[in-house]
């Protein structure tokens, strides 16, 4: 006898009881279940809502495990640093080291733990209360939490954050596909309010920088952001900030990867490719306007707005979490425009806005988050607009047709 | 309560349970959100109110007979305006830091919306005792709902209660904050005070289904 038929048994037994969603949600994530519909005409596919969300988290692993090695890499950077210590980077002789990687998944690995830990518990409660099937949501939200905090935030606030996001953010609207703002930019949201000392500065985005802050061991913690933010100059080659060798969130610094990911999504057809091109567009637009206002002379030096403003448009795109946002947050299915010209639209102005509140936010350089869920407030009615739109035009086709 | 008859004793109750004002009726959601960041500046706001909503339906139901009903709405602002002048002026004088710290909320009771509902929803209609019962079962029913959400915003927020450190010291790391506790930031912002009467009025549903409307 099989595990799958030890499951079936227990889930049987449990049948009809308080518990059985959360056995059938163990079984049905393992295994296709016992009992299927025989009768009637279904349209078979295989990309059931597990199937999305898997395919969304395979595209999410190399983020992850970059994001691993990365916050070993960026520690042992900031150390040699702090000692003069040059250092050539070198992807087998000091990036791809058992030293990096033990660091960081020693840091890493509990925020995953703790996100997919804390939000599944929170989705079983909800489900046995409830009485119904346990969602897949959480899958992916699990999975993006850790990819978008500090390396260091510590466990306990983003327990507190998960248990907010998933109830506030998911379950008081009715659960999976009924949320207005996508889970993991919620939690991301309520840690950066609550906790700002945490999610903001120089200190976080490095491992180990915050308990070395004041001693003589202190080592930089500063993202790129921060320091075009405060108008110093920045020496990091572009080709370190496309390939992700840069402090900052954990999994959104490698621009390469991100992109292979956002590649597999548009093929698996699972991400939608309006939505990102037009986020980056937005993006694009928004900085050759800043540019335009620099080149024409209208902001000088020592405006606290030159250093983000002067960033060539280009490079917005390859600093900042702004592709990761574009190609896994925005696109989220249910919190993301429906309707094809209203994609265009909404991935348009989260770039757009992205890229203005990062460069005008005076607390802190970056507004991916902040611009994504609030078009994710103004999807509904986009939709709307374009829908009324398209339902005007075609009265007056009739009307032409008829008279 | 021997003193009320029971209809009476209804005008008292309800408003703290079952037809609260702000989360049943949600009127008043403006000054919940905005002074609740602190328990002392709740609870000198719902004094306030019960003070002001009290006399204010009494004096309203007195008049009721003789406003001329084109103007009332003028009248009973005029009642309200004095009230919280009153309230505005006893505060300078006897709490000058607290009124400093409600600043334009004091003033802003006259634009209270459960003010002017209970004059214009019960007042005008009826007795100046009954009235005077509605007024204070409502702005207690405030008050209640008021005073949780300082609370749990003081608590969390300031990890005080008024202004006692009830948590330890965040700065000298003593009690909670040894253990790497640390405040809440958002709970000192008005979003949370939102989202904390939406917690309340879900408690209060779901424990009383006959409040869930039908939609």
């Amino acid at each position: 006898m099989g595990l799958k038929q030890n499951l079936h048994k227990i889930k049987m037994k449990y049948e009809g009881k308080k518990m059985a969603p959360a056995f059938n949600a163990i079984h049905t994530f393992l295994y296709s279940p016992n009992e299927t519909t025989h009768s009637g005409s279904h349209i078979r596919a295989v990309d059931d809502l597990k199937r999305t969300m898997n395919t969304v988290i395979i595209a999410l692993v190399p983020c992850l495990i970059f994001g691993i090695f990365n916050a070993g890499y960026q520690h042992y950077a900031a150390v040699d640093a702090v000692n003069n210590i040059s250092r050539e980077l070198s992807i087998w002789g000091n990036f791809i080291t058992w030293e990096n990687f033990s660091l960081g998944a020693w840091k890493v690995i509990p925020l995953v733990v703790v996100s997919y830990g804390v939000g599944l518990l929170v989705e079983f409660i909800f489900a046995v209360i409830k009485g119904h099937e346990v969602e897949e949501g959480y899958l992916v939200t699990g999975m993006l939490v850790p990819l978008i905090v500090p390396v260091d935030i510590p466990l306990w606030m983003l327990a507190v954050a998960v248990v907010f996001g998933v109830v506030i953010g998911k379950e008081v609207f009715g659960g999976t596909g009924m949320n207005i703002l996508n889970p993991a930019l919620t939690i991301r949201a309520f840690l950066f309010f609550a906790y700002p000392t945490w999610m903001s500065g120089d200190k976080v985005w490095v491992a180990e920088a915050v308990e070395r802050a004041g001693t003589n061991d202190a080592i930089s913690g500063e993202t790129l952001l921060g320091s075009y933010a405060q108008n110093q100059d920045v020496i990091t080659s572009f080709s370190d900030m496309f390939w992700g060798y840069i402090p900052g969130s954990v999994g959104e610094t490698s621009k390469f990867l991100i992109i292979i990911g956002a590649l597999f999504l548009i093929f698996t057809k699972i991400g939608s490719w309006r939505i990102m091109l037009s986020t980056v567009l937005g993006a694009v637009v928004m900085g050759l306007m800043f540019n335009g206002v620099v080149d024409a002379g209208w902001i000088s030096e020592s405006s606290k707005f030159y250093g983000l403003m002067s960033i060539p448009y280009w490079q917005h795109l390859i600093i900042g979490s702004i592709l990761f946002g574009a190609v896994y947050m925005a696109t989220d299915p249910v919190t993301a425009s429906q309707t094809n010209k209203g994609k265009w639209i909404y991935g348009f102005l989260i770039g757009f806005i992205a890229i203005m509140i990062r460069v005008f936010n005076p607390a802190y350089p970056e507004g991916v988050f902040l611009a994504i869920l609030l078009m994710n407030v103004f999807a509904p009615t986009i939709d709307h607009y374009v829908v009324q739109g398209n339902v005007k035009k075609r009265l007056k086709r009739l009307k032409v047709k008829t008279a | 309560m021997g003193l009320l008859s029971k209809k009476d004793q209804k005008l008292i109750l309800d408003p703290l349970a079952d037809d609260n004002p702000i989360t049943i009726q949600v009127l008043g959601i403006c000054s919940a959100l905005a002074i609740t960041a602190q328990l002392k500046a709740s609870i000198v706001m719902a004094i306030s109110v019960i003070f002001v909503l009290g006399i204010g339906n009494v004096v309203i139901s007195l008049m009721r007979n003789i406003i001329p009903s084109k103007i009332r709405i003028i009248v009973q602002l005029i009642v309200v305006a004095t009230l919280v002048i009153i309230v505005d002026q006893v505060l300078k004088a006897y709490a000058y830091t607290l009124s400093k710290e409600l600043s334009v909320f004091v003033g802003l009771i006259i634009t209270n919306c459960i003010i002017m509902g209970r004059f214009e929803a019960f007042a005008l209609g009826n007795g100046p005792w009954r009235s005077f019962l509605d007024g204070i079962g409502n702005a207690l029913g405030y008050g209640v709902i008021l005073i949780i959400v300082g609370f749990f915003r003081e608590l969390l927020g300031s990890g005080t209660l008024l202004g006692i450190k009830v948590l330890g010291d965040p700065i000298e790391l003593t009690g909670l904050y040894k253990y790497g506790y640390e405040n809440n930031g958002f709970m000192l912002l008005s979003p949370m005070a939102l989202i904390v009467v939406g917690l309340i009025i879900w408690v209060q549903r779901s424990r009383n289904k006959a409040l869930i409307e039908e939609n």
